[in-house]
This record gives C-alpha cells, sequence and structure tokens, in this order.
C-alpha cells in the first residue's frame, strides 16, 4: 500500500492538479481535499499548494487560513501531520502560525516568474530528505507576495536551529545575476518548523518534476519521493 | 449603530515598497517636502447595537486575530460617531 497524501483546493487554488500529479509521479497516491471539508480524509501527509486563496484579499493566505479544513490541519501539523506548503501555501502556513515570519508583497511590487536556483540548506526534513545538505536546485518561482520577513531575534533563531530550509541563490558565482528575486530577509526561499514535519517554501517543485516541462529537469520531485519514502517506511 | 475604525499599518521596521513608489511619484505631481509614505489599511466596522466594553473588546480580538498580521502590522481601534443625518 502506497502513502495518501491530500491536496487541499480553496477558492482560487491554482496548482493543485499539478500538485496531485507530481504526487502521483513520485508513486503516492494524491487525495484531493476540499476546503469545507472537516476533516482530512486519513491522509498521510497533505500539501497546501499555489494560487491566489480568496484573491489574496487582506493579506495573502490570511482568509484561507481560517477555512473549516484549517482546523484538523493545525491541530495535526503540531502532533507531526506532514504539512508542505507552497507558494500560497506557505502564506497560509505562515498566516496560521504553523510556521513564524510572514509574507509580503515582492520589494520590486512586480510579479515575478521563473525558473529559481536554490540552495537546499536543511535534508533533514521530512520533505527534504531525497535531496542532499547544499545541493543547489532550479524550480519555478511565481509569485507576487513572496518577500519572507521575520523580526531579528526570528531569524537569528531559524538560522541558528538550521530552519532555514531553502535560500536563494543570489549571490556568487552560481547565482543567475539576477540577485534575490524579491527581497526576502537573508535571501530566505522557505523554513522548516522545529520537528521538520512542516515546511513551506515559495518557489514550485511541483512544476519541475518531469523533464520535459518546467526548468528542463525534475529538481521538484524529490520533495514527494522524500515524504513517500519516509511514509512508506514508517 | 455605531462604527468603529480600525486601522492597520506595516510595522516602522518593515520595508513599505508600495509606500516609497507613492513617495517617488510625489515630486513629479509638483509636491515637494514629503520625506516619506508609508500605505496602510483602514476597515470601518459597522456595529449592531451599542458599542460597549465588550463589543470593543471583541472587536480588538478580530482586529490582532484576523484584520492584521501581528507579526508585521500594528494596529489601532477606534470608535466613530456617526452623524444621524447620515442614517
Amino acid at each position: 500500500m502506497t502513502a495518501r497524501i491530500g491536496v487541499v483546493t480553496f477558492p482560487g487554488s491554482l496548482d493543485d492538479r499539478d500538485t496531485q500529479r507530481a504526487i502521483r509521479l513520485a508513486g503516492a497516491e494524491p487525495v484531493a481535499l476540499w476546503h469545507k471539508d472537516k476533516d482530512l480524509h486519513q491522509v498521510d501527509a497533505v500539501v497546501l499548494c499555489g494560487g491566489f486563496s480568496y484573491g489574496d484579499y487582506l493579506r495573502a493566505g490570511a482568509i484561507a487560513r481560517f477555512s473549516p479544513v484549517m482546523e484538523p490541519l493545525i491541530e495535526q501539523a503540531k502532533a507531526g501531520l506532514p504539512v508542505l506548503g507552497i507558494c500560497n501555501g506557505f502564506q497560509i502556513l505562515t498566516e496560521a502560525h504553523l510556521l513564524p515570519g510572514a509574507m509580503l508583497g515582492n520589494d520590486h511590487l512586480h510579479f515575478i516568474c521563473k525558473d529559481q536556483k536554490l540552495r537546499v540548506e536543511n535534508a533533514g526534513t521530512l520533505w527534504t530528505s531525497d535531496y542532499e545538505q547544499g545541493q543547489e536546485i532550479s524550480i519555478p518561482l511565481k509569485n507576487m507576495d513572496g518577500r519572507y520577513v521575520a523580526d531579528q531575534y526570528t531569524l537569528d533563531k531559524l538560522e541558528a536551529e538550521g530552519r532555514v530550509a531553502f535560500r536563494y541563490i543570489a549571490r556568487g558565482e552560481a547565482a543567475d545575476g539576477y540577485g534575490n528575486p524579491n527581497g526576502s530577509l537573508r535571501d530566505i526561499a522557505g523554513i522548516t518548523n522545529e520537528a521538520g514535519n512542516v515546511v513551506g517554501l515559495m518557489p514550485h517543485p511541483e512544476h519541475a518534476v518531469e523533464p520535459l516541462i518546467g526548468t528542463g529537469r525534475t529538481d521538484g520531485l524529490p520533495f514527494f519521493t522524500s515524504i513517500l519514502k519516509k511514509l512508506v517506511n514508517a | 449603530m455605531a462604527r468603529v475604525v480600525v486601522d492597520v499599518m506595516l510595522k516602522p521596521e518593515i520595508l513599505d515598497p508600495q509606500g516609497q513608489a507613492v513617495q517617488r511619484a510625489l515630486p513629479r505631481l509638483g509636491f515637494e517636502g514629503i520625506s516619506d509614505v508609508r500605505q496602510g489599511k483602514r476597515f470601518e466596522l459597522e456595529v449592531d447595537g451599542p458599542v460597549d466594553e465588550a463589543a470593543l473588546a471583541r472587536i480588538h480580538d478580530l482586529a490582532e486575530s484576523f484584520l492584521a498580521n501581528t507579526v508585521i502590522e500594528d494596529f489601532t481601534v477606534k470608535v466613530e460617531e456617526v452623524a444621524e443625518a447620515a442614517k
């Protein structure tokens, strides 16, 4: 039996189908969850996908965070349920305070859509164990509100505890020359909670799981194979 | 009926690129001498019934948990008199 991984669709979600497809390609069974669901249908893990839930009104993720499905999700995530938040999903996780900090509009005020190089800074989470520590990957980045912010204390704590999971490669030889894509503090692209079961990032691994599309590589696939191995071997 | 106004502003240490863009446009429009602009949000809540201490406390909770994200924003709550004529 394989693992069942839920993908929540909110009003305005965009990437639910791509996320389900990525889960299927990794060998797991995707389970469609609806924002009004009051339980999680006994899934083994959940992905909150990208899009513009509730039109990003108020703040990105702020209204979705109070959807009925979020109640069991928050409770179970605190108890260890693996949850991955991609883009809007990351914004929802910060709004739900499952991850620290907040997301704000890109510093250049433009929507961004490009292939983005990242460094895997923590290959020890449930969602990143199929990467090597320090591995450089390239996956699509597309967002309006991608600027990660947190206070100095939180940033220092995240760094000290190795909870910066992904960093934009914005400087040095490996960088693409465009620098930090959205003004995120300390070039942070994604973070993990203390336990390593809740991970959020702005770029989109689910769009880079087949050689023919996305960045032309399968750099995003290890997210889904990582969690599958953890769940199947559990 | 009364109106309660919740003003939400980004904390001073948080970069506000929208405010900066507005500020940069000012000289083009002939406005000089404005050194900084910060943009916020204003919510006008029309409250049924009296705005007593309990109602205000509930609105304060609402502002803290929903209207503002206190990780990045500060907020104020104030009661506004609604003119009889406007009803």
